[in-house]
Order: C-alpha cells, then sequence, then structure tokens
C-alpha cells in the first residue's frame, strides 16, 4: 500500500553528483512551504565515489525510509544505480534518471563490469512503466557547468503535477543551498531540466 | 541552511537540521558551556559545527586526542560546575570505556552527556556494537531519541537529569537518527557559565579502593531513584489504539518504523515507546504488559529491552509470549527497515497481504566501492611501498600489511591489497609488534596522523622496547580526514580555528628510539621508493612519515590539467592497473584518457607512466 497523504521520492547517484545537496533543496523547500518533511542521509566511508542514497518522504511520516515498491518518485543521477534500488520501484512510480554514465575504477581494473548500454536503457523501458530518461549532463553544460546536473534532473521532477513542493520554493532553496556565484547557472540548469520534461513528455496524472 | 542559523535563530522557528545538527543546538538550549570529541561517524557532524559556532556561542570546545581524553575533559568540566557534553562513535566509548566507568562511579556537579553514536548494519563501522549495554555495564541512565526534534528536546532533558541525580548520561543515537534530517521546532539558548570552579571533595572524585566502595553503593541507590523517574517520564509514553490486543514495545529509530506501519496499514496494535530505557521502567512496562495479550519489543541491535521484559515477567509469574529477537521474529543482526517491521507485525497479527511483483531483471551494476580521491597523496605512498617491496623482491605471502582507521584503509582494495589485519584505531603497529615476535615475515604498519595520536605512540613504544622489527609508516596528510576534515595536534590550529602548538611526528617517534627515523614527501616517487627501501631493510623500528596535505586541503584554484599524448600512450596500463587514480579511464576502444572534471592536477601519474606519455594540458 502507498498511502496518498505522504509523497516519497528515492534520490540515487555517485558521491559527488549532489544526491545529498538535491535532497535538502527539496527538504527545505517543503519545509518552507509549511509542509512536514524527513530525510534520510549518507556520509562517511560511503562518500568517497561510492553509491549515495537519500530518501525523502513529504508529508505524514515519521521515518525516512521507503518501502517496498512504494517510492513515487526516483531520481537517479547515474543510470546503472537504479539496477540497485529496482524493488524500491512500485507500479506507479515515476523514473527519471540521466542517460550520462559514470564509469567507476572497478570497470577499469577489470574486476567489474560496466552493463551494455543499449541493453540496460531497453530494458527500462520495458519494464519501468513511468520512465523518463533525461540528457542531464548536455543540459547542465547549457546552464553553465556539468556540476548542475543534479538540478536539471530536479527541474525535470518539478515537472510532474503530483510533486508536491513549487518551483518558488524549489529556486529560494537553492539560493541559500549553492555557493552564490553558482546561483544563477543553477536556477537555469533547473529551467532546462523542468522545460525540458514539459516540452517531451506525456505527464502521466 | 547556514550552519551559523543553529545558533542564531530564536525560539518558535523552525530548522530542518540533522539529528547531529540537532545535538548542536540542544547543548545549546540545555545550557552546555564545555563540549569535546574525538571525530568518528556517524557522530562526527555535531563536532563540524561546533567547529564553527562554539566560539561565538561561548562555548568551549576541542577535538581531543582520543574519546578516553575527551570524555576526561568533559568529566573534569562537569565536576567544576559547568555542563559539558562529549560525543563520539559506538566503537569509541570502548577507548573511552576506562574513564567511563568511572565517572559513573565519582558522578558529576554539572549536568553531563555522552553521547554515542551507534552504527547498525556498520555503514562506516568496524562493529555493531550496542552501547546500551555499556551504558548498563557503567550504570549510566540511557536515552533513546527517535527524531532530531527528540535529539534536541532530550539533550535539556538529560542535562537536568543528570544535574538531578548528579550521574552521567548515555545518549544513543543510530546512524539512522544520527544523519536523520527533519523540521525541528526550537527553543530558547542559554550559555550560563563560562568558567567553573572545582571544589575539592577527596571521597569523591578519587576512587581510592576505600571511597569506590561507598561511591558503589551510592551509584545503586542513584539507580532505585531514576528507575522511579523512567516509570513516570514524558520520554516514556503509552500510545494505545482502540481494539488494540498486541502490545509493542519500542525505542530510537525502530519506533519510527513501527508508526508509519501501523498508521499506514491501520494495525491494531498498542505502543509503548521508551524514551528513558535504562534503568528498566518496570512499573510502566508491567502495567502495558497487563494491557495487552500478547507482547513484541522491537528495538535495534541487542535484545537489551526484550530481556528485561522477560526478566520482568519471571519476576512477576506472568506467562505471555514475547516475541522479538530471541525467539527470531525478528532479525537478530544489522539495522531495521519498515519493510522488516512491516513482516514481523503482520506475522504476530497473523495477517497477510497480497504479494506485489517485484521489479527484477537479470543486469549487474558494476561495482562501486569507495576509493581514495583523485589526488590523494595516500595513494603514491602505497604505490611507492609496493614498488619498494617488488624491488627488494620480497614475495606478497611473505610481507604482512597491518592497516589501521583512516582514509588509507581503502588501501584494501585492488589493485593494492595492503591491508591484511586492521581492527581498530592504532591497532596497526600493535598487531605488526606481535606478527614481527610470532613470524618471520616483514610487517609494515600503515597509519594516520591523527590515529598515530590518538592511540598509535604506546604500541610504538612497546614495538621499540620489544625490540619488534617493524617498518612504521604514518601517512601525515595534516587532517583528520575520513570523518570530513577535522584538525588535529599535528598543525598549529584548534577546533575554534585558533592558532596553537602543533605537536612534531617525528620528534616523538625520535624519543621513543626508533632506530630509523625519516621524513618524506610522497610527491617524489623516486626519493619515497628509495625511503621505503631503507626502511624495510632496516633491523629494528623504522619510522617513515609519509607527508603531504590531503587534496581536499589544497586550493581548487590554478590547479594544472594533465592529458594523456595518444601517440607516446602504449596502454600499457600502468597507471590504471598499478596507480589505479580513479581520474584515468580506458575508453571502450581500449585507449586510455583524463576525465578533466575529476583530475586534481597533483601529477603524480607523470612520474608513474614508463612511455612518458602524460602531459600538462594547460
Amino acid at each position: 500500500m502507498n498511502s496518498k497523504k505522504c509523497y516519497k521520492i528515492y534520490l540515487i547517484g555517485v558521491g559527488g553528483q549532489g544526491t545529498v545537496k538535491t535532497a535538502t533543496i527539496i527538504g527545505e523547500a517543503a519545509m518552507a512551504q509549511g509542509l512536514n518533511v524527513v530525510m534520510s542521509e549518507v556520509h562517511g566511508m560511503a562518500q568517497r565515489g561510492g553509491t549515495v542514497v537519500t530518501e525523502v518522504k513529504i508529508g505524514e511520516a515519521v521515518s525516512p525510509l521507503i518501502e517496498k515498491n512504494a517510492a513515487d518518485l526516483v531520481l537517479a543521477f547515474e543510470p546503472s544505480e537504479l539496477l540497485r534500488m529496482l524493488n524500491r520501484i512500485g507500479k506507479d512510480t515515476m523514473v527519471i534518471a540521466s542517460r550520462f554514465i559514470i564509469i567507476p575504477f572497478t570497470v577499469s581494473l577489470g574486476i567489474s563490469e560496466y552493463p551494455d548500454k543499449v541493453e540496460m536503457f531497453d530494458k527500462f523501458k520495458q519494464k519501468i512503466r513511468y520512465l523518463y530518461l533525461i540528457d542531464a549532463e548536455k543540459l547542465a553544460k547549457k546552464a553553465g557547468h556539468v556540476i548542475t546536473t543534479n538540478i536539471v534532473i530536479l527541474g525535470a521532477a518539478l515537472a510532474i503535477s503530483q510533486f508536491p513542493v513549487r518551483k518558488e520554493a524549489i529556486i529560494e532553496s537553492i539560493r541559500k543551498n549553492v555557493p552564490p556565484h553558482t546561483v544563477d547557472i543553477n536556477v537555469e540548469a533547473l529551467d532546462l531540466g523542468y522545460k525540458q520534461f514539459i516540452s517531451t513528455h506525456t505527464v502521466k496524472n | 541552511m547556514k550552519v551559523e542559523e543553529i545558533l542564531e535563530k530564536k525560539k518558535g522557528e523552525k530548522l530542518f537540521l540533522l539529528g547531529n545538527e540537532a545535538a548542536v543546538r540542544g547543548a545549546l538550549e540545555a545550557g552546555v558551556s564545555f563540549a569535546s570529541t574525538y571525530p568518528g561517524t556517524p557522530s562526527s557532524e555535531i563536532g563540524n559545527v561546533l567547529a564553527k559556532i562554539a566560539k561565538k556561542a561561548g562555548v568551549y570546545f576541542e577535538f581531543s586526542v582520543n574519546e578516553k581524553v575527551a570524555l576526561e575533559v568533559s568529566a573534569a568540566a562537569a565536576a567544576s560546575g559547568l555542563r559539558s557534553f562529549v560525543f563520539m562513535k559506538h566503537v569509541g566509548l570502548n577507548v573511552a570505556a576506562d574513564a567511563f566507568m568511572s565517572t559513573a562511579y565519582t558522578g558529576v556537579r554539572a549536568g553531563m552527556i555522552i553521547l554515542s553514536a551507534d552504527d547498525p548494519s556498520m555503514h562506516s563501522s568496524q562493529n555493531e556494537q550496542d552501547n546500551r549495554l555499556m551504558a548498563q555495564l557503567a550504570g549510566v541512565p540511557v536515552l533513546e531519541p527517535s527524531s532530531p526534534q527528540e535529539v534536541k528536546d532530550f539533550m535539556k532533558y538529560g542535562i537536568e537529569i543528570s544535574e538531578q541525580f548528579e550521574i552521567p548520561i548515555l545518549m544513543r543515537t543510530t546512524t539512522r537518527i544520527s544523519h536523520m534530517r527533519a523540521v525541528v521546532q526550537l527553543d530558547d539558548i542559554k550559555i550560563e557559565k563560562k568558567k567553573g570552579f572545582f571544589k575539592k571533595e577527596e571521597k569523591r572524585f578519587n576512587i581510592a579502593p576505600s571511597f569506590a566502595r561507598k561511591l558503589r553503593q551510592s551509584l545503586v541507590e542513584k539507580h532505585r531513584k531514576i528507575e522511579k523517574l523512567a516509570n513516570t517520564s514524558p520520554v516514556n509514553c503509552i500510545i494505545n489504539q482502540r481494539d488494540g490486543k498486541i502490545g509493542v514495545i519500542t525505542s530510537g529509530a525502530a519506533y519510527n518504523y513501527v508508526t508509519d506501519t501501523v498508521n499506514d496499514y491501520s494495525l491494531k496494535v498498542n505502543i509503548l515507546k521508551l524514551g528513558l530505557s535504562y534503568p528498566f521502567p518496570g512499573a510502566l512496562v508491567k502495567k502495558f504488559i497487563d494491557h495487552n495479550e500478547k507482547i513484541m519489543v522491537i528495538e535495534e541491535v541487542e535484545p537489551f529491552i526484550e530481556k528485561e521484559v522477560l526478566a520482568l515477567l519471571g519476576q512477576e509469574g506472568l506467562i505471555k509470549t514475547v516475541y522479538g529477537k530471541l525467539d527470531g521474529t525478528l532479525p537478530r543482526i544489522y539495522e531495521y527497515h519498515p519493510d522488516i517491521i512491516l513482516e514481523a507485525l503482520l506475522k504476530v497479527l497473523n495477517l497477510s497481504l497480497p504479494k506485489e511483483r517485484e521489479l527484477r531483471f537479470d543486469i549487474i551494476p558494476p561495482l562501486r566501492p569507495p576509493v581514495l580521491c583523485p589526488g590523494c597523496p595516500h595513494r603514491s605512498t602505497i604505490y611507492a611501498i609496493k614498488k619498494a617491496v617488488r624491488s627488494l623482491k620480497i614475495k606478497d605471502e611473505n610481507i604482512i600489511y597491518s592497516n589501521d582507521i583512516g582514509c588509507y584503509t581503502l588501501a584494501m582494495q585492488p589493485p593494492y591489497h595492503m591491508a591484511d589485519y586492521c581492527i581498530c584505531m592504532g591497532s596497526s603497529i600493535g598487531i605488526a609488534s606481535g606478527m614481527a615476535k610470532a613470524t618471520k615475515q616483514k610487517i609494515v604498519s600503515l597509519i594516520g596522523d591523527s590515529t598515530f595520536f590518538h592511540a598509535g605512540i604506546p604500541p610504538l613504544i612497546n614495538a621499540v622496547h620489544q625490540r619488534a622489527g617493524i617498518m612504521v609508516v604514518i601517512l601525515d596528510n595534516r587532517i583528520t580526514a575520513m570523518t570530513g576534515g577535522q584538525p588535529n595536534p599535528s598543525i598549529a590550529i584548534d577546533g575554534w580555528g585558533e592558532e596553537t602548538p602543533a605537536v612534531s611526528i617525528e620528534e616523538l617517534a625520535k624519543a621513543t628510539g626508533a632506530g630509523y627515523v625519516a621524513v618524506i614527501n610522497p610527491g617524489n616517487l623516486k626519493k619515497a621508493i628509495e625511503t621505503f627501501k631503507e626502511g624495510l631493510q632496516h633491523q629494528g623500528v623504522s619510522v617513515i612519515i609519509s607527508r603531504s596535505p590531503c587534496i581536499m586541503l589544497k586550493s581548487k584554484e590554478k590547479r594544472p590539467v594533465f592529458q594523456i599524448n595518444q601517440e607516446k600512450c602504449t596502454c600499457c596500463q600502468v597507471c590504471l592497473k598499478q596507480f589505479n587514480c580513479p581520474a584515468i579511464f580506458k575508453k571502450e576502444d581500449g585507449s586510455i584518457y583524463i576525465n578533466q572534471l575529476l583530475c586534481t592536477g597533483c601529477g603524480i601519474c607523470v612520474q608513474v607512466c614508463p612511455q612518458k606519455a602524460i602531459e600538462v594540458k594547460r
């Protein structure tokens, strides 16, 4: 059961991509909008280039951890990372994933393999009902810096009608959470992600 | 959010705080004026925040050399009338255990909170010990907050109890509480005292056996009183549902999972939430048990409350089924999750849900373990040690790498495999000493600057005194890096950001009588390899300090960027497979390139490349 009293967002990425930062931006914006919000972060050993997971619940919840099949929204900043959390994706889950792949050192060393890209994306398309793949890295570069890839994806999320936090609140939260000289490119990145989603996606309702 | 807001926001305002940040605000609201720590995940952010705001708040704060010292300085403050707060990761309390056990006896005058951040599932730790058992061993009361709001509020409540009964309080958080962010409603801040006065009371603060016997008695008496308080404490509360027949006793993060599950599925379950779980509130629990047909205990790591419940039933001559860890209803190990709680509750309630199909497909994601950062000086050090070992023709099985706790523990990963033994802070040198006596193998000990100060000095003295033939490499990156970059005695800056005398590692090493002491810059690989060769051939204890600041400390401005000259590159892959910088990649066509975004411009790969194919781009 996924009660509609609460909107559950699962964010997954690679250390350094701003996964925790994105979730914090969403959380502070939700609070500013008067909503209850809880969030779970990863720190320490897990940060050094490893997988980073953050979970956010907006609404009636005391625990931030998302139940099996229960995510409303998944934001994947690196596509293969989705493979680690498939059991959080239910039949109504919206998944937004970056197309840009990041190859870990284990692949260069030959002790692990990166999946075949075509096969991986095909599988995603086949199996995930509400999937939106985005060239977030390209849009981030267009906005001014590749480091804003996470914000492009957040922008796309804002275009989903069920997303409970308003764009203005997110922009205000970005202002408070990024270095002052990067506010403009981050807001631009948000806008590019938002517009990209609107222009290329038939929104589920 | 700016860190300063934790200090500046007023009563009635809200902040979106991490459990660890809420602990700082709670300390300020509770009138704490003295704080100390040794950093360790998942407690580190408490210190990081205090380092930024303590001075402005008028709170004394230090990054102590280790947890034992941290506990001692805070105990001294509390004995002198200053409310104090010491915090550490769970295994830090092992280091502090000696002082902890005795401080329970002496007690305190002003309130004292000892926060232990436990790490169920071992996200960043070597074990998942439950420090409620340490508190029980010491006889110290335990508070278990379930949210950042409670972390903050319990700080104040804990200080009150501590002062009322003159006993330190253990606040037990877990990773999911320390690293949970939530909306926190603020109260007023009050810092009362800046300096205390230690009034002498020999029979209390000197625990010679004759005095200790009396103190032991007084500790037990305090317990009886605190147990009474626990029975009526507002942090121990019953949440009854209509028609509930099953009673769940829970605490900490587990309470959150129980609450959400019960609400989401409208389960008929009564809940007893224990915020003050030790001394065990027997009368309150008895009342709850009487009210329910079956009892379930849901707590993380050890069956601590569960055993108390079973003991109570025995004492009262009651027969009732208790579901929990001991009967296998709930897993014995690792942290809980709402999915686990749902399954267990359904089982006990004899309910079932229609099975939803899980999404699954047969593609495996690549391994993505944590890795030393691009530009990390530790990589050069461990690469140089490996080269030295190879050039001396020492076989892999004949050299033991005794590693320690820090970023350099990551040398355990391929291609290095340089962590054959690694158990706790400072252990690299003690283990190396033992190996040198127990075997004929070559022993290399790898330890960081902060870890050396923390627990590496006594075993180094031991190694010299026992004539153990070992090479100790101190990877001095001028910071406590793994926990996010806290200062330590190797640099002339304290926890407040003020200038202070630095302590020389090489002078300490020389003073132990080690026969060979050298300082190198790992950025010069040739020199480093030569020095390690000498160290390995030295008969007694050799100490090599490999000094270069953590890459995170270096300015990001004006860094050179390197690239691979594809005409010169023969794809020998030494840079990839031996040096293993994560900024160097192999393309699908087999060519090697440097990711310009990840490259930090350290330039060590230029020295590594046998073809001289790596060059400065700009």
